[in-house]
C-alpha cells in the first residue's frame, strides 16, 4: 500500500479521523443529488479503508505504541492530559474491520435505503459517516481521554440514526439508548476514568499497565466493575436494554452500528482498558474479576435464551448480539493471554458473521416485507441466495467449521481451559448448542418445509430476491465468513503484536 | 490617564452612563448607549484580567484616601476573572434585550430597562472589585435594587408578586449580611478586608466574630440561593423578562458566590471558618442536597423557564460543593463553574427567549416542533443543554472533571460518585424538552409561517455564548489557569497565611 507513501505516519491518523468528517459533510453538501451523494460516500470510504491499510502497513513494522512515529497529539485540554492518538495493533483491528465493512454497508444502505423509500436519507449518510468519524477516533486513542470523549461523540451521532424513522416506536427506542448509554457512561465510566486519573496519575495506554503494586486492589476491584458497567456498548447484563431497543433503526445502522461499529466499539473499549490499563496479568488477583466473569457469562447463556423466544428476527439478532459481546468481555477478563487473542479475533469474526446475519434481515424486510420468523416459512424459495447468505452466517455465529468463527471460539475455549475454568468453557459449549437452537432452524425452515401438494418443482423464476446492490453485500460477508476460516493468518499475525496477547499457549 | 484609574472604571462607566439612558429616553438610542458602555466596560475588564495575572494585585485608592482607612478597590486573579465573565455576559444581553424586551417590556418602560441593568452591572462590578467590607454590602444593595426593578418590567403581571418575594428575601439577606458587617466592625474597628483578616486572627474564635460570621454566611446562602434559602428564585427567574433572567442566572447569583469566597477565604480565613467552625461539612451537605432536590425540581416542571431556575439553584450547589472540598482543585472547580455555568446558563435562557419571541409561551408544549421551525435557536440550546449535562469538548465536562478529581483527591468516593450521579438528573430535565422539539409535530393552531427562527440580534450573541461553550470546553488553558492562579492565591500554602497579610499590609 504505497498510496498514502508520501504523507506522514502521524497525519495518517489525523486523516484517518478527518476523511469521514469531511465525507459527512459532503453528503450534506450534495444531498440534493441522491447519486452523486452515494458516489461521495463510497469514495470517502474507500479512501478511508486505503488509510487504515497504509497504517496497518506502518505499524505491522515494528513495535508501536507511545514515542513511536504512529502518534498525534491533537490537544491539552487539561494540563498534562490531553486529545492524543496512538495506533496499536489491537486498534488496527477494529479500525480495518469497520473501515472495510463500512464500504460493504454503503453499498447495501443503497439498495436499502431506495428499495426501503426511506425519508432523510441525506441525514443518514451523514450521521453515519460521523459515527465512522468517531470510530476511527476511539480505534487510534492514546489515553483513556480521547478514549471517553470520542465513545460520548459516537453516542450522540448515532441517536439520530436510532430514531431515524420518527415514529413512537422509534422514539421510545431511542430514549432507550440514549439513556442507558448515556448515564453508565456518565455515572461509572468517567468516575472509573477519573479515578484511575487521580490513583496513577496519568491515563495514557501502556504495555502491561498502569497500575502497580503500590496501588490499593480494592479500589483497582470497585475500578474494574465501574469500566465493565460503565462501558454501556459492551451490554453486560443488567445494561444490555439499548441494544434490543436500538433495533426500530433502519437494517444498515443495526448491521454496521449494532454488529459492528457501537458494540464493538464498546467491547474493544473493555479489551484496551484490560489490556493497556490494568495489563492481563494485573487482574489476576483482583476479587471482582472472577464476579464480573461469571456475570459476563451468565449474559451469554441468558441472553441467548432470550434469543431464542424472539419471533422478529431481528429482535432475535440483537440478543444473539448480546450474547456473543460477552464472548469477548468472557475473553477479556479471563485473564489469559488466549482467551484475550481470542476475544481480539471474536472482533472481526463475529462482525463478518452477524453483519451477514442483519444484511440478509434487511434483504427479507425489502423483498417480501416480512420481520417475523415464523412467516419465514418457504421463504427459501423466493430468496435462495439470501438464505444461502444466511446460514453461512448462522454456522460463523456458531462457531461450525468451515466459517472463520471456528477460530475465535476455539481460542476462547483454549484460554478457558488454560486459566482452569471449566464452567466457563462449559458455559461456552452450551451457548454453541443454544445458537444451533435458534439461528439454524431459520434456513431450515425456510428451505425444507413440507411442499403443499401439487406444488411445482422449484425454478429461477418464482425467486425475488432483494435489489442488487444488497445482495453483492451479503455475498462479499457471507464470502468473509469462509475466505477468512482458511486465511486468518493476517488477522493472527496482527493480534500477536499486541503485547501481552498471544495465540500459542503458554507464552508471553 | 485612564491607565492609573482603570480598577475604578468597570464600576464608574455604569454607574454614570446610567442617568444619561435613562435622559436618551428612545429606546433606540438608549440601547445603542448602554450597549457601548457596557462593551466599554468588557474591554476594560480584559485589561485589567491581563493586568492581575502578570502582575498580581492591582490595588486603588477611591478618593485618594490610603487604606485601611479610604476605600480601597482590589482587582486580583479572582475577582479580574468573574469580572470578565459578568461584563461580558452583560455586553451579550444587552445586544440580545433589543428584540426581546419588545415582546416582554412595555415601550414606555424600555430606557427604565437599560438604566436598571447598567445599574445592576455597576454594582456587580463594585461588589466583585472592593475591598471594602461595607462598600461591598452598599454595592449589594446598588445591584439588588436594580435587580428588583429589572424583574417587575415583564409585562405579564405575576412579575410582580415574584418581584416582591425577591425584595423581600433580598432584603432580608442584605440585612444579614449588614448585622454581620456591623459585628465585625464593632470587635475590630476596621472594615478593608485586609485589615479584617489581620485582626480577626487576633480574636481567635471570638464569639461575636462567630456570630458575625453566622450571619453573613446566612445573608450571602440567600444572595446566592444556596438551599433551602432559594425559594425566591424560582419565581423570579420564571416571571422576570427573558434578558434579565439569562443576566441575572449567569451572573448575579455567581456574584454572590464570589462574595462566599471573599468572606470565607480571605476575611475570616479557612482555618477558622473550616476547621475550628466546621463549616464545610454543612456547606457540603447543604450543596449536595441542593444538587440533588433541585435537579429533581426541574425535572418535574412544566415551564421551561422554571426548569432551568431549579437547574440554576442545582448548579449553584456545585460551586459550593468545590469550595467545601478545602483544596486548591476543589475551589479551582467553584471558580471555574462560576465562569462556565454563565456560558451555559447564559446561552439556555437567551434560547428560551427566543422561543418566546416566537410563540408567545415557554411552557414545555410550546417548544413541539421547534426542531424544525427554529433550527439554529434549537441547536443552539441543544450545545448549551449537553453543556449543562457535561458531555466531553464542552464546558461542562471541564467543571465536572475539576470537581470530581477535586473529591477523588480526599478520597471521597461517595462525594464523586454523587456529583456523577446527579448529572443523570440534567439528562432528564435537558431531554424532555429536546424530544418535544424534535419529535413532537407542532401544534395545530399554530401557524408554521409566523413560528421562524429568531432575529439575527437574538441568535447572534446566543451563538457566541454556544461557541464559548465548545472553545472553552476544548481550549482550556485560559480558564484553567485563571480559575487555578486565583485558586492558588486564595489559598493558604501552611501558616504563611497571616505573615503575608501583614507584609501586604505594611506596603
Amino acid at each position: 500500500m504505497n498510496l498514502w507513501q508520501g504523507v506522514e505516519p502521524s497525519q495518517l491518523i489525523a486523516l484517518s479521523i478527518i476523511v469521514p468528517f469531511v465525507g459527512s459533510l459532503l453528503v450534506v453538501a450534495t444531498g440534493k443529488t441522491p447519486n452523486l451523494r452515494e458516489a461521495v460516500t463510497l469514495t470517502t470510504a474507500v479512501i478511508l479503508f486505503s488509510i487504515v491499510l497504509a497504517i496497518t502497513d506502518y505499524s505491522m513494522q515494528g513495535p508501536t505504541l507511545q514515542g513511536s512515529a504512529l502518534s498525534l497529539d491533537v490537544i491539552e485540554i487539561f494540563p498534562g492530559l490531553g486529545l492524543n492518538f496512538d495506533v496499536e495493533p489491537l486498534g488496527v483491528l477494529f479500525a480495518l474491520v469497520a473501515s472495510f465493512l463500512w464500504i460493504i454497508t454503503s453499498i447495501y444502505a443503497i439498495g436499502y435505503m431506495r428499495g426501503h423509500q426511506e425519508k432523510n436519507q441525506t441525514r443518514f449518510f451523514c450521521c453515519f459517516a460521523l459515527a465512522i468519524s468517531s470510530v476511527m477516533a476511539i480505534c487510534f486513542s492514546g489515553n483513556l481521554l480521547t478514549l471517553f470523549v470520542f465513545y460520548e461523540v459516537l453516542t450522540l451521532s448515532t441517536y439520530p440514526l436510532v430514531t431515524h424513522a420518527g415514529t413512537d416506536a422509534a422514539k421510545q427506542g431511542g430514549r432507550t439508548y440514549l439513556g442507558i448509554l448515556l448515564s453508565t457512561s456518565i455515572a461509572f465510566l468517567l468516575f472509573a476514568v477519573l479515578g484511575t486519573y487521580v490513583v496513577t496519575g496519568t491515563l495514557d495506554f501502556r504495555p502491561g499497565g498502569i497500575f502497580d503494586d503500590s496501588h490499593s486492589k480494592t479500589v483497582l476491584a470497585v475500578l474494574l466493575v465501574l469500566f465493565c458497567y460503565g462501558i454501556g456498548k459492551a451490554a453486560i447484563m443488567p445494561f444490555h436494554r439499548w441494544l434490543p431497543a436500538a433495533m426500530v433503526a433502519p437494517t444498515p445502522v443495526s448491521a454496521l452500528l449494532h454488529a459492528v461499529a457501537v458494540v464493538k466499539a464498546g467491547v474493544f473499549s473493555i479489551l484496551k482498558v484490560v489490556i493497556y490499563i490494568f495489563g492481563i496479568d494485573g487482574l489476576t488477583d483482583l476479587v471482582t474479576t472472577d464476579i464480573m466473569l461469571y456475570i459476563a457469562t451468565a449474559t451469554v447463556l441468558l441472553s441467548s435464551c432470550i434469543a431464542m423466544t424472539k419471533d422478529n428476527l431481528k429482535a432475535r439478532l440483537a440478543y444473539s448480539t448480546v450474547s456473543q459481546l460477552s464472548y469477548i468481555v468472557v475473553g477479556a477478563l479471563l485473564a489469559s493471554s488466549v482467551a484475550a487473542a481470542g476475544a481480539a479475533l471474536h472482533i472481526a469474526t463475529h462482525a463478518v458473521g452477524k453483519i451477514t446475519l442483519f444484511f440478509c434481515a434487511g434483504a427479507i424486510m425489502v423483498a417480501s416485507h416480512k420481520k417475523n420468523i415464523s412467516d419465514m416459512v418457504g421463504l427459501g424459495r423466493q430468496m435462495p441466495l439470501t438464505m444461502t447468505a444466511f446460514t453461512i452466517g448462522a454456522i460463523s455465529i456458531i462457531g461450525l467449521p468451515p466459517m472463520v468463527g471456528t477460530w475465535s471460539k476455539w481460542y476462547l475455549t483454549i484460554g478457558a481451559l488454560e486459566a482452569d475454568k471449566l464452567i466457563v468453557v462449559a458455559a461456552l459449549m452450551i451457548s454453541s448448542l443454544l445458537n444451533i437452537a435458534y439461528l439454524l432452524p431459520i434456513p431450515i425452515k425456510a428451505f425444507f418445509n413440507t411442499q403443499s401438494e401439487g406444488a411445482a418443482a422449484w425454478s429461477w423464476s418464482e425467486t425475488k430476491e432483494a435489489p442488487l446492490p444488497m445482495l453483492i453485500a451479503l455475498g462479499v460477508t457471507s464470502f468473509g465468513c469462509l475466505a477468512l476460516f482458511f486465511y486468518p493468518q493476517p488477522l493472527i499475525d496482527l493480534i500477536n503484536l499486541i503485547p501481552g496477547v498471544s495465540t500459542s499457549m503458554g507464552e508471553r | 490617564m485612564f491607565e492609573q484609574h482603570l480598577a475604578a472604571l468597570p464600576v464608574l462607566l455604569p454607574l454614570i452612563a446610567a442617568p444619561i439612558t435613562l435622559i436618551l429616553g428612545r429606546s433606540l438610542l438608549s440601547w445603542g448607549f448602554a450597549t457601548l458602555v457596557s462593551g466599554c466596560a468588557f474591554v476594560v475588564s480584559i485589561q485589567l484580567l491581563a493586568a492581575a495575572l502578570s502582575d498580581g494585585v492591582l490595588s486603588y485608592a477611591l478618593g485618594g484616601w490610603p487604606p485601611p482607612w479610604g476605600i480601597e478597590l482590589r482587582v486580583d486573579a479572582v475577582n479580574a476573572f468573574v469580572l470578565l465573565a459578568v461584563s461580558a455576559i452583560s455586553t451579550l444581553v444587552l445586544i440580545y434585550s433589543k428584540d426581546s424586551i419588545e415582546k416582554e417590556v412595555e415601550k414606555s418602560k424600555h430606557s427604565l430597562f437599560y438604566t436598571a441593568h447598567l445599574l445592576c452591572l455597576a454594582g456587580l462590578s463594585g461588589i466583585l472589585i472592593t475591598g471594602d467590607a461595607f462598600n461591598l454590602f452598599v454595592f449589594l444593595e446598588v445591584s439588588s435594587l436594580a435587580t428588583y426593578t429589572l424583574v417587575s418590567l415583564a409585562s405579564d403581571r405575576r412579575c410582580l408578586t415574584a418581584a416582591f418575594r425577591y425584595l423581600v428575601m433580598g432584603t432580608i439577606g442584605a440585612t444579614f449580611i449588614l448585622i454581620g458587617v456591623g459585628l465585625l466592625y464593632m470587635k475590630t474597628g476596621t472594615l478593608n478586608m485586609l485589615d479584617l483578616a489581620s485582626r480577626i486572627e487576633l480574636y481567635d474564635s471570638n464569639r461575636t466574630i462567630n456570630t458575625g460570621l453566622a450571619f453573613i454566611v446566612v445573608g450571602i446562602g440567600i444572595k446566592m440561593a444556596l438551599f433551602p434559602l432559594h425559594m425566591w428564585l424560582p419565581p423570579a427567574y420564571t416571571h422576570a423578562p427573558s434578558a434579565v433572567t439569562a443576566f441575572l442566572s449567569s451572573t448575579a447569583t455567581k456574584v454572590a458566590v464570589y462574595v462566599m469566597i471573599r468572606f470565607i477565604f480571605t476575611i475570616f480565613g479557612i482555618d477558622h471558618v473550616f476547621e475550628k467552625m466546621g463549616m464545610d461539612i454543612i456547606l457540603m451537605a447543604l450543596a449536595v442536597v441542593a444538587i440533588f432536590k433541585c435537579s429533581y425540581m426541574a425535572t418535574v416542571q412544566s415551564n421551561v423557564k422554571t426548569v432551568f431556575a431549579y437547574s440554576s439553584v442545582a448548579q449553584v450547589g456545585y460551586m459550593i460543593l468545590g469550595l467545601s472540598l478545602v483544596s486548591v482543585t476543589g475551589l479551582m472547580a467553584g471558580v471555574l463553574h462560576v465562569f462556565n455555568h454563565a456560558l451555559m446558563k447564559g446561552a439556555l435562557f437567551m434560547a428560551v427567549g427566543a422561543v418566546f419571541y416566537r410563540v408567545g409561551s415557554v411552557d414545555i408544549k410550546a417548544f413541539n416542533g421547534l426542531g424544525r421551525q427554529m433550527p439554529l435557536t434549537m441547536a443552539a440550546f441543544t450545545i448549551a443543554g449537553l453543556s449543562i449535562i457535561g458531555v466531553p469538548l464542552t464546558v461542562g465536562f471541564v467543571s465536572k472533571w475539576y470537581l470530581v478529581t477535586g473529591a477523588l483527591e480526599q478520597d471521597n468516593w461517595v462525594v464523586a460518585a454523587l456529583v456523577l450521579a446527579a448529572s443523570l438528573l440534567a439528562v432528564v430535565y435537558i431531554g424532555r424538552i429536546l424530544e418535544a422539539a424534535y419529535f413532537k409535530k407542532l401544534p395545530d393552531n399554530v401557524d408554521p409561517n409566523t413560528v421562524k427562527e429568531a432575529p439575527p440580534l437574538m441568535l447572534a450573541p446566543m451563538w457566541v455564548l454556544v461557541l464559548a461553550n465548545i472553545y472553552f470546553g476544548i481550549d482550556t488553558s485560559l480558564t484553567t489557569e485563571a480559575a487555578s492562579s486565583a485558586a492558588e492565591w486564595l489559598f493558604p500554602s501552611g501558616d504563611t497565611h497571616s505573615v503575608s497579610n501583614v507584609q501586604e499590609m505594611s506596603k
